[in-house]
């Protein structure tokens, strides 16, 4: 009985998520079901980065390197790039289906977690933030230039014609009558990533809601007790590290198909910040926040370009602050504000303050 | 293989903090089923023997035994899958978790689910997370602690956490029970009641290993008493004959409290 209106409630959130992109379609205009599906893009990584932060209480500056990981492996396996470095192996690029290189990507990035993690087994804090910051910098560095000797990501020019993805055979780069409807690009892609978005966070709560989940946050709330209880501490937190890069490869895959183009320029540091800042706004460790935080995040700029630009027209005749600097100006404001008056983030989980506090590098027992 | 000889026996340990010597040359054996006493003024390095024989510290000379089994650098995790488990002096609890779930996490070592089992969620995990949660109830109420078992750690009384500090290590189900100054801080009832529960858990068979000043609480608990002094065993043996010990006495006069 008492589930009643929370079924209802979760139907409704159903058949809106269903027939969002014809809402903002009719609503608010084309466009926007693009900047939906970046929104879900960013929610899946934030959601990934949430293991690491919001469970573990691991600190990762450099998360969007698992994302460039993923994308560039479905990049160099889905379009004719490779044609170049390896002209008589590949003479048309390598073309795998993307199912094929969507586990590989994960798979590929969450070795890369791993590959990050070891080295920084004893680190928390600030120490931890520095190292994960240098490694999202240094796959960014390399990806910018491993065009020479042999020309494996092309550079800063990046990688394009990246084969689009399809499902049963069906491109979604093509509008196709399904039904009856005819569903641009966009709605199909739409769609796909409602699917992998729902997929996120149903791992996710499994896991939080689970012995490895609740070992995380043992870790994440005290390392030492935590491995007094008889957690082995190594292990899990190599474990948390691959989780959340496996999240950040897939997407990444997700990201190139959709895109068709990728660069290095994709995965800054400003990235790195910008998904942290989703975990941390919305409430870390608590997956309804940090789903709310990424749509905060990735609307807003759109909101920002769509609106200061014609009201200032209208009420200056001209425009003198762009959107691009005023984002950041709100977005270092809204931060500040969040710190002193909700630092637990929108939707707190309960309260966790610890990942960012200082820890001394040699603990005293 | 377990029924007789030494729960524990420390051989000759060491360990130095630069010039410091905060152990040097203990060896101390512990029987099964004992309540065993480690007691010294401030600094004498009782402590650090709970974090070498826990692993948090690795011992600069010497090796101990535990249930049959040598250690020289223990790890942690490795030392509570052998058996002991441990309270911190200064409690330290998952403070953002709640009472029923730091109970849990001391099941961690005694069970199994993994990724998967978490993500498919079988009957074999569901079962497991509800064998859990039951025996973690159970300790609660084992320990005394009557608030909401949702109640989270940092919001319990200090009392309670130190009980809640106890239902975790046991948990991990320990053969040896190692307290690191249990009733700091607790008032007369309440110490009262903590002694009550340590001859329940002593019956219960698990072996305590008890660092506390409490001089009462160890003189009516503990069956042999080591006293520590600049990390050294000075004296060993039945509290009556310890605490009338000269050498015990020069030490905590030498000190400055008791
Ligand atoms: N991590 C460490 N680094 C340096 N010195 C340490 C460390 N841990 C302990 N010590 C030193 O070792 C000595 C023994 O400390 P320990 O904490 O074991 O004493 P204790 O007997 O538990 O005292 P108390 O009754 O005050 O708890 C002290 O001089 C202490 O300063
Ligand atoms: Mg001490």
């Amino acid at each position: 009985m008492r589930n009643a209106p929370k079924n209802l409630t979760l139907w409704l959130l159903f058949a809106v998520l269903l027939l969002l992109p014809f809402i903002t379609d009719a609503l608010l205009g084309r466009g926007w079901v693009r900047i939906v599906d970046f929104a879900m893009l960013y929610i899946m990584l934030a959601l990934g980065l949430n293991i690491v932060v919001g469970y573990a209480g691991l600190l990762d500056l450099g998360y969007i390197a698992f994302f460039a990981v993923g994308a560039y492996c479905y990049a160099l396996a889905g379009s004719p790039h490779l044609a170049q470095a390896f002209p008589i192996a590949f003479p048309d690029g390598v073309h795998l289906s993307f199912w094929i290189v969507l586990p590989m990507a994960a798979l590929l990035a969450g070795f890369f977690g791993v590959l990050l993690g070891a080295p920084t087994l004893r680190l928390r804090g600030d120490y931890l933030a520095i190292v994960t910051l240098g490694f999202g910098e240094i796959i960014r560095i390399f990806l910018n230039n491993l065009n020479a000797p042999i020309n494996l990501t092309n550079g800063p020019q990046g990688i394009s014609r990246i084969d689009p993805v399809s499902v049963a055979n069906v491109s979604l780069n093509f509008t196709q009558k399904i039904f009856g409807i005819e569903l641009p690009s966009v709605h199909l892609y739409f769609y796909l990533f409602l699917a992998f978005t729902a997929l996120v966070v149903f791992v996710s709560q499994r896991l939080e809601k689970s012995r490895i989940g609740r070992a995380w946050m043992a870790i994440r709330e005290d390392e030492i007790a935590a491995s007094a209880m008889g957690i082995n501490t190594r292990n899990l937190r190599l474990l948390a590290f691959a989780m959340g890069a496996m999240f950040g490869g897939a997407s990444g895959a997700l990201f190139a198909g959709f895109q068709g183009f990728i660069s290095p320029e994709s995965f800054s540091l400003m990235e790195s910040i910008m998904v942290l800042c989703m975990v941390v706004l919305g409430g870390m460790g608590n997956i309804a926040g940090v789903i709310l935080g990424g749509i905060l995040l990735a609307i807003l700029p759109e909101v920002l370009r769509h609106s200061v630009v014609p009201m200032q027209q209208a009420l200056f005749g001209k425009v003198l602050v762009d959107p691009e600097s005023l984002r950041m100006l709100l977005f270092g404001t809204a931060l500040i504000v969040m710190m002193l008056y909700r630092p637990a983030g929108l939707l707190p989980s309960r309260v966790r303050r610890r990942e960012l506090d200082t820890d001394e590098a040699v603990e005293r027992v | 293989m377990t029924g007789t000889g030494a729960l524990l026996q420390f051989t000759s340990i060491g360990k130095q903090f630069g010039g410091l010597s905060a152990l040097s040359d203990v060896s101390l054996h512990i029987q099964r089923g004992e309540i065993y006493g480690l007691i010294g003024p401030n600094g004498a390095g009782k402590t650090t023997l709970f974090n070498v024989l826990t692993g948090l510290y690795q011992p600069s000379v010497g090796e101990f035994r535990f249930n049959g089994t040598r250690y020289q650098a223990g790890k942690p995790h490795v030392l509570a899958q052998a058996g002991i488990a441990r309270t911190f002096q200064n409690i330290r609890l998952f403070a953002n978790l709640t009472a029923l779930e730091n109970v849990m996490i001391g099941r961690h070592v005694r069970t199994r689910a993994g990724v998967f089992g978490a993500l498919l969620r079988n009957r074999v995990t569901r079962n497991e997370e509800q064998a859990i949660a039951e025996r973690a109830r159970e300790l609660l109420h084992y320990v005394g602690i009557d608030k909401p078992a949702q109640t989270l750690a940092k919001h319990l009384s200090y009392g309670e956490q130190r009980r809640l500090e106890i239902a975790r290590a046991l948990a991990t189900d320990p053969l040896l029970l190692a307290l690191d100054e249990p009733a700091a801080g607790m008032n007369a009832t309440e110490t009262e009641s903590l002694k009550t529960l340590l001859q329940i858990i002593r019956s219960s068979g698990i072996t305590v290993l008890l660092i506390e000043h409490d001089v009462k609480l160890i003189m009516g608990l503990c069956d042999r008493v080591a006293v520590l002094d600049y990390g050294r065993k000075i004296a060993e043996g039945v509290p009556e004959r310890v605490r009338n010990d000269p050498a015990v006495i020069a030490a905590y006069l030498g000190g400055e409290d008791e």
